[in-house]
């Protein structure tokens, strides 16, 4: 069965894949445009280490079918527009191995835009849904905290 | 991810009547088409290589099942609303602060964004969080197909385990929510394996309106204590009506018990459950007094 | 000795790759004409294999298939005891072994093809509880560690105290799976790139497996997402099966498990039980303690007597007791084979004392906190093994640090008042213990770790070891090291990724030994690189360079050297069981809802005394997250074992705390620097998983009067004694 294209939008550019419909949103940024920045930590959507956002909103992209995403606009990790999330992470020591760290710093950049000034516990809250197994979370808190506060 | 890709195919309906005419052809030919909204659910399966259907049409971005209407006596929900959205209503914040509640409960954030109320409905987990809610708010869910819509009662939705009142060729488009003018005493609490992310092993939503320590009415909604959400109608036939009492508080805890048909899973007890269950009505209970 | 990099943050060294999503982890890497493996494992836990179908449903001629009959060298997975395949041929000993394995050009055809593949089994007896295997002398190892002679005072004893503790297996749930690419070449031999901890090990497994020398196996560290033990010996069996499938196919291919697979076949914190019997004096010190340690090993040996060991020399705990006696015991069992998981024996062993002496002094009605003081170890005083305390350690003025920032006695009181009336009880406990860093007695002089040091002509210098960087901070810190050492800019120094190619062999990557033994042989190298360039000591970073531009390239090897003599009688488990320790108090803060049974540590405070801390950030950042791990481990990683392996081998049911369920945690250091370890470092990766279960469940006795002798403990267990 020939695959029709797919096209959607990837950190601002144009992409068109010829993919089955059901292939995963994540597999695809993995695969067929070489955008290995998102990961797979679970397949089941409970690790949130496989976060993108669609169309503004935060999903994992392992629960994605990419047809579902058609005409959609994608921003990963290797969107332009996440340095200062990334800078505030790397000054907080809020990265250790780095795999959930993606993921995080797409989590986190959805809540402060969703809420520019959060609480602490507000951020456990956006932050539920990406695990990290080496921080303790503490200083991915604290790395929030400090890009909340340079947002001003 | 253990599916093998090649055996799957994905089409997405441009309109209800392009979806429902798939269901319906499907059911007819043989080969059947499932649909697939916000793929919370079904992707899970499909990564472990357990999903047993291999046509699955989208209904994502149906526009029909989609909004939140208000009219004078209801709130209508499109099946296709998300949590997310569900939260952030503030009509429903204002007057279903419990589904509220059970939306900022299930999953994670990244998965409120795409799932949605039908798709928790229909997936027929007896662990849902929305369930218990509807059943408190006397919800009732709208089925369509070609041959048109009708209504039925959410209590009466759930016949058995992952089993329906609804037909192959029907989907379920909008839940309604009766809107009520008197003031109600409102609880919700979800016992789960951990604070976020949790399936859980007990959930409770009551709602109450007492008057001079009278019961005027009850209605009690649980999730994870028998094989479908269940409505507890045993126990509220013993409350309404009545006196809150120390007394008659402890004669529902053992009616509850009686009423609820909890098991033993990878994730609890059955002991557990039951105590638990009794333990939250006495909380709610003793909260009234 | 003021320091101008150590104690300072400096950035993580790899730390943009990480933030940008740049960083190569294995499942990152695509090589050309790469194919992709998976395991066919078995579906009964021991049994004879009695023949092997591949059923019609995809197209078997384009797979490359390996059994253990192809296997062209020794079908053994070489570590301590050869006793491990690295594919069952006749019989399979624990559910999940591996069987076969299959490769083919399209990933997606996989797991379809591995479920046709039909094995037939002749279902042999099984054995999955510890008693029973004792019974059976399913006997893996056993150590005898004495001191004194506890039989000689039961008489004398004012009091006798008995208990009895368990722990349960605990999954590392790194976030990323295990996962190996392998290629084959007819010269060049077999290289293969991946997620692991030692690179060596993996060399050395393979070199058997395909009878090729260690020229022709080379080994490369990528970035790793994670590992706390569970890429310590692991990776050897996944390396070995991605290679045979690349020597068989003429492709290089790729495994990597999904989270079901690593979960279910991959190793485990060992489960345990202890029993302790404790004589105890008139006036509240110890008199006695006799031990009992049993831990289940799964199925093949691998590292279990490693894990018994720190088990059994920790057991006695920072006490001063005159007559220890620990018999210790690991037995086989038919679960896949459980490793490494960062503690290794120690949160076991630490967690019966620490609940046993906390059982003693309700006993005795005693405050457990002046009880501990009237028995801990002082300077000068010698530990179960024997080895006399030199350093400087006040464990009373540490207790006392602790529990005063924890508002301890105060909360305590509270507490009491509170919990008469409120159905959410509140509790807090502690731990009090030690944690030895590096290798076991003469173990590091065994390992002769070698380091070297490159500079270039314009300064620059390049460390190279076989340390691996996974999170705990590795490449950071030994360019620190080097850095402070050679007054240069930390930006100078780089740390070369871990490749047997080019990098020597420094040892493993555990044991909480990197920063405080290679560390150290690093700053010996940098003060020989100095020496070598005839540099005075407090030369500037510009006359370095000038030197390195005079002198041209410069290259430094280390070797380790034991600092003074250490005594270590392997036979009798007695003398210097390690370098230096970590001392540690721990405090938990608890509310246990007395409705549900649910438990929520509310502040978790951290006090350890770590020798130097090289890099603040990075060392609280060990601590915040081993803490975490151990909250994990004591009230919701529950491993549900059926046909002695786990069937909640999902996230959605394998239950790790989120950022909802993380307290605040105070982390508070104390620095006594040790001259032997990096610029006085000591090692702290595992010791924060020591203290929090017993702190917890001390706690969570504190609130409810009700005591607990198990992890993880859960809210049915709690709720069902609260109704009792």
């Amino acid at each position: 069965m020939a695959e029709t294209p797919i096209a959607l939008t990837v950190n601002g550019t144009a992409q068109t894949v010829a993919v089955p419909g059901m292939k995963r949103l994540l597999d695809v940024l993995r695969e067929d445009l070489a955008l290995t920045g998102t990961k797979e930590g679970c397949g089941e959507g409970e690790c949130g280490a496989c976060s993108v956002l669609l169309d503004g909103r935060l999903v994992n992209s392992c629960l994605v079918p990419v047809k579902q995403a058609e005409g959609a606009d994608i921003r990963t990790i290797e969107s332009t527009n996440l340095g200062a999330m990334q800078q505030a992470f790397a000054e907080t020591g809020a990265a250790q191995c780095g795999i959930c760290t993606p993921g995080m710093i797409l989590a986190a950049h959805a809540l402060l835009a969703d809420r520019p000034h959060p609480t602490r516990e507000q951020i456990r809250e956006g932050l539920a849904g990406n695990i990290c197994r080496c921080t303790g979370y503490q200083k991915i808190f604290d790395a929030v905290e400090l890009a909340s506060r340079r947002n001003g | 991810m253990r599916a093998h890709l090649a055996d799957f195919e994905l089409t997405v309906a441009t309109d209800l009547t392009a979806a429902l005419t798939l269901l319906a052809n499907g059911s007819a030919n043989g080969e059947s088409w499932h649909p697939m909204a916000g793929g919370t659910d079904l992707m899970v399966l499909f990564n472990a290589g357990r999903l047993p259907y291999r046509k699955l049409v989208s209904i994502s971005k149906l526009g029909e099942l989609g909004g939140i209407s208000v009219s004078p006596d209801s709130v209508s929900i499109g099946a296709g609303v998300t949590y997310s959205t569900i939260q952030r209503d503030p009509i429903l914040q204002a007057e279903f602060p419990l589904l509220c509640q059970a939306a900022s409960w299930t999953g994670s954030p990244a998965n409120q964004n795409r799932g949605t109320i039908g798709g928790n409905i229909v997936n027929a987990s007896p662990a849902a969080d929305t369930p218990p809610a509807l059943l408190v708010y006397d919800a009732e869910v709208e089925l369509t197909s070609l041959r048109g819509s009708r209504r039925i009662s959410y209590d009466q939705f759930h016949t058995g385990y992952k089993a329906m009142q609804m037909r192959p060729d029907e989907l379920l488009t909008k839940v309604h929510l009766p809107r009520r003018d008197h003031a109600l005493k409102q609880y919700a609490r979800k016992v789960g394996t951990r604070k976020a992310q949790a399936i859980s092993k007990v959930c409770f939503n009551a709602a109450a309106q007492i008057d001079s320590s009278i019961v005027r009415s009850i209605r009690i909604g649980l999730g994870s204590v028998a094989p479908v959400p269940l409505r507890c109608h045993k126990v509220e036939a013993v409350l309404t009506g009545q006196p809150l009492t120390v007394a008659l508080i402890a004669h529902a805890r053992e009616v509850i018990a009686q009423e609820i048909k909890p098991i033993d899973d990878i994730r609890s007890t059955s002991q557990y459950r039951s105590l638990v269950t009794q333990n939250l009505l006495g909380e709610f209970l003793g909260s009234l007094l | 000795m003021s320091h101008r990099l150590i104690g300072t943050a400096v950035l993580r060294k790899e730390v943009a790759g990480k933030v940008t999503g740049k960083a190569d982890y294995v499942d990152d890497l695509h090589l050309p004409g790469m194919w992709h493996g998976i395991t066919v494992r078995s579906t009964i836990p021991r049994g004879d294999i009695r023949k092997i179908t591949f059923q019609d449903g995809v197209p078997w001629s384009e797979f490359a298939v390996v059994t253990a009959k192809d296997i062209p060298g020794k079908n053994v997975v070489s570590l301590i005891v050869e006793d491990q395949p690295y594919l069952a041929s006749e019989t399979v000993n624990h559910m999940h072994e591996p069987i076969l394995l299959l490769a083919h050009p399209d990933k997606y055809m996989l797991e379809k093809a591995r479920s046709l593949v039909k094995i037939d089994y002749e279902p042999l007896a099984t054995i999955y509880d510890i008693d029973e295997a004792l019974r059976a002398n399913k006997v893996i190892k056993h150590y005898l560690m004495e001191k004194g002679d506890v039989d000689a005072v039961w008489a004398q004893a004012a009091h006798i105290f008995e208990g009895e503790y368990s722990t349960g297996a605990q999954e590392q749930l790194y976030i990323e799976p295990n996962g190996m690419i392998a290629t084959f070449d007819r010269q060049e031999g077999v290289t293969v790139r991946g997620s692991m901890q030692c690179p060596y090990y993996i060399q050395k497994a393979l070199m058997p497996l395909f009878d090729l020398p260690a020229g022709k196996i080379r080994v490369i560290q990528q970035e790793t997402g994670g590992a706390f033990g569970g890429k310590e010996e692991y990776p050897s069996m996944i390396a070995g099966h991605a290679a045979l499938l690349a020597w068989k196919s003429g492709h290089p291919v790729k495994i990597i498990y999904d989270r079901e697979e690593d979960m279910a076949a991959t190793t485990k914190r060992h489960p345990s039980r202890t029993r302790h019997k404790t004589a105890i004096a008139e006036d509240g010190t110890l008199l006695a303690m006799d031990i009992e340690f049993v831990i289940d090993g799964g199925a093949y040996a691998t590292l279990s007597a490693v894990v018994l060991s720190r088990g059994t020399i920790h057991a006695a705990g920072p006490y001063r007791c005159p007559n220890v006696r620990v018999r210790s015991t690991a037995v086989f069992t038919n679960s896949p084979p459980h490793g490494a998981f960062r503690g290794f024996g120690a949160p076991q062993s630490i967690f019966a004392l620490e609940r046993q002496m906390d059982k003693i002094a309700r006993g005795l009605n005693m405050e457990p906190a002046v009880f501990r003081e009237r028995n801990f170890l002082q300077t000068g005083d010698s530990t179960a093994t024997g080895q006399v305390i030199e350093q400087p350690l006040n464990l009373a003025a540490l207790q006392d640090r602790a529990l005063s920032h924890a508002c301890y006695f105060m909360k305590k009181a509270q507490f009491r008042q509170s919990n008469k009336t409120a159905t959410v009880k509140k509790g807090i406990g502690f731990a009090t213990f030690f944690h030895g860093a590096g290798f076991t007695g003469s173990g590091e002089r065994y390992l002769q770790s070698v380091a070297k040091l490159r500079a270039t002509p314009d300064g620059q210098v390049q460390i190279l070891c076989s340390m691996t960087e996974m999170g705990q901070g590795t490449n950071t810190v030994l360019t620190q090291v080097a850095a402070e050492t050679l007054n240069i800019p930390y930006e100078w120094v780089t740390i070369l990724r871990p490749d047997t190619a080019l990098v020597p062999n420094s040892g493993p990557t555990v044991a909480s030994r990197t920063t405080m033994i290679i560390g150290k042989l690093v700053e010996n190298a940098a003060n020989c690189l100095k020496e070598k360039l005839a540099l005075r000591s407090g030369c500037s970073a510009e006359e370095f360079a000038e030197a390195c531009a005079v002198h041209g390239p410069l290259e430094i090897t280390v070797q380790y050297k034991e600092p003074g003599a250490i005594y270590w009688d392997d036979q009798k488990y007695r003398g210097d069981a390690y370098g230096a320790y970590a001392w540690a108090v721990y405090v938990a803060e608890v509310s246990v809802d007395t409705l549900t049974g649910e438990t929520c540590v509310d502040h978790f405070t951290a006090l350890q005394e770590v020798g130097r801390v090289l890099h603040p950030v990075l060392a609280a950042g060990q601590i915040e997250g081993g803490v975490l791990q151990g909250i994990g481990f004591a009230l919701y990683e529950k491993v549900k074992f059926r046909d002695g392996a786990m069937i909640n081998n999902q996230m959605t049911n394998y239950i790790v705390p989120t950022s909802m369920d993380a307290p605040p945690i105070s982390v508070l250091f104390e620095e006594i620097p040790y001259e032997h370890g990096a610029l006085g470092a000591k090692g702290i990766g595992e010791l924060p998983m020591d203290g929090p279960a017993p702190a917890i469940l001390n706690a969570i006795e504190d609130a409810l009067n009700v005591s607990f002798q198990h992890v993880p403990l859960m809210p049915e267990e709690i709720l069902e004694r609260c109704v009792a």
